[in-house]
């Protein structure tokens, strides 16, 4: 049995499409009443993971334990226990939002008489009342994001999937959407978010990065910063493009990135310090000033992404 | 099986239908066009063909037999010809579809006997032409001789169920099985895989709904809208066609019901084998060819060769037009007609249950 405060346990996940391994041996302890987020680029298995923890995906290998029930063995009982929001939007785009919401109602086994009362509810909470007889079809990206989150947590699941979920929406519908699920997990709901975006990644409790099918890192956002093994150097230069020409190839430089005229660095902290980047741009005639930086979750991301393909470029 | 989330699913389905206006159109569209068209159009008793006259003879009786000939109102003598290679050309440029030539020796045969006094050309690149020239070659040239002698024939046919032979009366009930085939088939196969194409199959198995359910909920509406065109085909086929039902209305209802929810098994079934709503349409087409053509509803099966017949019993369009004909033109009951009931069942029984085989609860 998983521990009681673990929502999903999942061992050496592992989903081969053909030749292809999407998901490779991802192991996850996902905590009850938190915001999990999946960071990870497009291809990366996150659709491919969230849809096997749901039972709606068999695993190639490996064992999954959500909400206590062995997966995919138990997913029939599961799914009356947890919501799942989809990339696409999927509910009926030419029914009405109040069709739509009563209609899951109906399928989800709300009981007849609680329906009304909880419909009245989600389209207060998530401002749907002038949209109910509207077709879901009209409605704007936010809106209909609104809607696909009011359906998926209608039969008060202890459990929400949500798979990029904020990927048509535009940014001040992103930070109400994000002050929803933060919402649901203050009244217990365990959340699994799949994002693209950093600024959601950071907004998590806890974070898995998938690269290639592979989970990279995993922990609070804050301690993955923390831990990061490489260190952030910031040159402010006037000419940034011919500084990051020079320091491209530079032994321990792991990643650079022009923001505005300041040159982000990342390197191994044992091979490169400051005083080398400084050296090097002095010899190719480049005037810089270089300090130490902090390291965010992008600087994480990258780390954590690019590790193999470089390992792999050395070994060839 | 839960019976609110079966209903749900069915009211859902009777939503988004009654948004889709084509598909709400061609309902009642598709049986109304179709029984104008083939119970006017649809007519083997063929009348007025073009025809051209070569009258070698040209004596009076010549003359006479070839008024009496147009006045059968088989042909109508659209062009005179003057030489054999007139005929010829007519017939090869398609101005005209068959031609009567009257040797130059015609008194003479018809007074021997001997030989035929009248040849009659048919193009034989319509078969329908061909049996209409049979019509001809019985023509009475013997009253031409002795305008008295009646000459009783050989064989008299006596034909029950539709005396005056009216091509309608035979299209207009195996026209509801054709119309009830292309429908049922096509309207079930697309519905059941807009939901995967659409993204909403996802979503909808993540929920307690099982297969069963969800297949049900979506076919229900489409066996009251089969119903519907059943009522529409014969009401019009009464009122313009004037095509009578001899046997019992509600065996008519009870073997559409069967031959419906066949239908509709074939459907299903072709909605687990295609991936998108424009494939599903092009397996549905698929299979309404060899069923309008090997059902009999077309051709008659006595005709077909053998292999032909034993495809067309797989078929659940030839147990209908069976049933339909034998109920509604021979006033026959379903216990007589019991077999083909069966074969209906059978049908059903295997489609269904290798379509429940192959939906899966999963993606993959």
């Amino acid at each position: 049995m998983a521990l009681p405060e673990l929502a999903i346990r999942a061992r050496g996940l592992t989903r081969r499409f053909g030749a292809v391994t999407a998901v490779d041996g991802v192991d996850l302890d996902v905590p009850r009443a938190q915001v999990y987020g999946f960071l990870g680029p497009n291809g990366s298995g996150k659709s491919t993971t969230i849809r096997m923890l749901c039972g709606l995906l068999t695993p190639s290998g490996g064992d999954i334990e959500v909400l206590g029930l062995r997966i995919p063995a138990q997913s029939e009982a599961l799914k009356r226990r947890i919501g799942y929001m989809t990339q696409k939007f999927s509910l009926y785009e030419d029914l009405t939002v109040g069709e739509n919401l009563e209609f899951l109602a109906a399928v989800h086994d709300v009981p007849r008489a609680a329906t009304r009362t909880r419909i009245a509810e989600l389209m207060d909470t998530y401002r749907l009342g002038e949209l109910r007889a509207q077709l879901a079809g009209t409605l704007s990206g936010g809106q209909k994001q609104r809607l696909a989150l009011a359906g998926a947590v209608l039969h008060r699941p202890e459990l929400l999937f949500l798979d990029e979920p904020t990927s048509a929406v535009d940014p001040q519908s992103r930070r109400e959407f994000w002050e929803s699920l933060f919402a649901l997990a203050d009244a217990g709901t365990t959340l699994l978010v799949s994002t693209h975006y950093m600024d959601e990644a950071e907004r998590c409790h806890r974070l898995a990065i998938l690269d290639r099918g592979r989970l990279v890192a995993d922990g609070a956002p804050r301690r993955l910063c923390a831990d990061l093994a490489y260190g952030v150097w910031l040159v402010q230069a006037e000419a940034a493009r011919a500084a990051q020409q020079t320091l491209a190839g530079l032994p321990g430089v792991v990643a650079l990135a022009q923001i505005g005229a300041e040159l982000r660095v990342l390197a191994q902290r044992d091979v490169v310090d400051g005083d080398a980047l400084g050296a090097r741009l002095a010899a190719a005639g480049v005037t810089a000033q270089i300090e130490r930086g902090t390291p965010n979750l992008e600087d994480v991301f990258v780390a954590a992404t690019q590790r193999p393909a470089r390992a792999a470029e050395a070994a060839a | 099986m839960s019976l609110r989330r079966l209903s749900s699913i069915v009211l859902k389905e009777l939503r988004q239908l009654r948004r889709d206006r084509l598909t709400f159109a061609m309902i009642i569209g598709i049986p109304t066009m179709q029984l104008l068209l083939f119970g006017f159009a649809i007519n083997l008793d063929v009348r007025h063909l073009d025809a051209a006259v070569l009258d070698q003879a040209g004596t009076a009786r010549s003359r006479e037999l070839v008024a009496q000939l147009g006045n059968a109102q088989v042909i109508h003598a659209a062009y005179r010809a003057r030489t054999p290679a007139d005929v010829a050309d007519l017939l090869r440029a398609g101005k005209v579809s068959a031609a009567v030539v009257v040797p130059p020796d015609f008194e003479a045969r018809l007074e021997r006997g001997d030989r035929a006094p009248l040849q009659i050309v048919v193009d034989g690149s319509d078969q329908v032409v061909q049996q209409a020239a049979r019509q001809l070659a019985a023509f009475p040239l013997q009253s031409l001789k002795n305008p008295d002698a009646r000459a009783a024939p050989g064989v008299e046919i006596v034909n029950f169920y539709n005396p005056e032979r009216r091509a309608p009366v035979n299209t207009v009930p195996g026209l509801i099985g054709v119309i009830l085939t292309m429908t049922m088939v096509l309207f079930t196969a697309m519905a059941l895989v807009r939901e995967r194409e659409r993204g909403n199959m996802e979503m909808l198995i993540a929920t307690p709904v099982s297969p069963w359910e969800l297949t049900l909920g979506k076919v229900l509406p489409f066996v009251a809208i089969g119903l519907v065109q059943v009522s529409v085909v014969l009401l019009l086929g009464r009122l313009i066609f004037a095509v009578p039902i001899r046997g019992h209305l509600v065996d008519v209802y009870a073997a559409a019901l069967v031959f419906i929810v066949a239908s509709l098994s074939l459907g299903v079934f072709l909605s687990t084998l295609a991936r998108s709503q424009f494939q599903s349409m092009q397996l549905a087409f698929f299979t309404f060819l060899p069923q309008i053509l090997l059902s009999g509803f077309m051709f008659p099966y006595a005709g077909m060769p053998r292999p032909a017949q034993w495809l067309a019993e797989i078929l659940p369009l030839t147990h209908f037009i069976r049933l339909i004909r034998g109920i509604a033109l021979r006033g026959a009951g379903l216990a007589e007609l019991w077999p083909e009931l069966a074969a209906l069942g059978v049908f059903t029984a295997v489609l269904l249950g290798v379509s429940v085989a192959r939906v899966h609860k999963r993606l993959d």
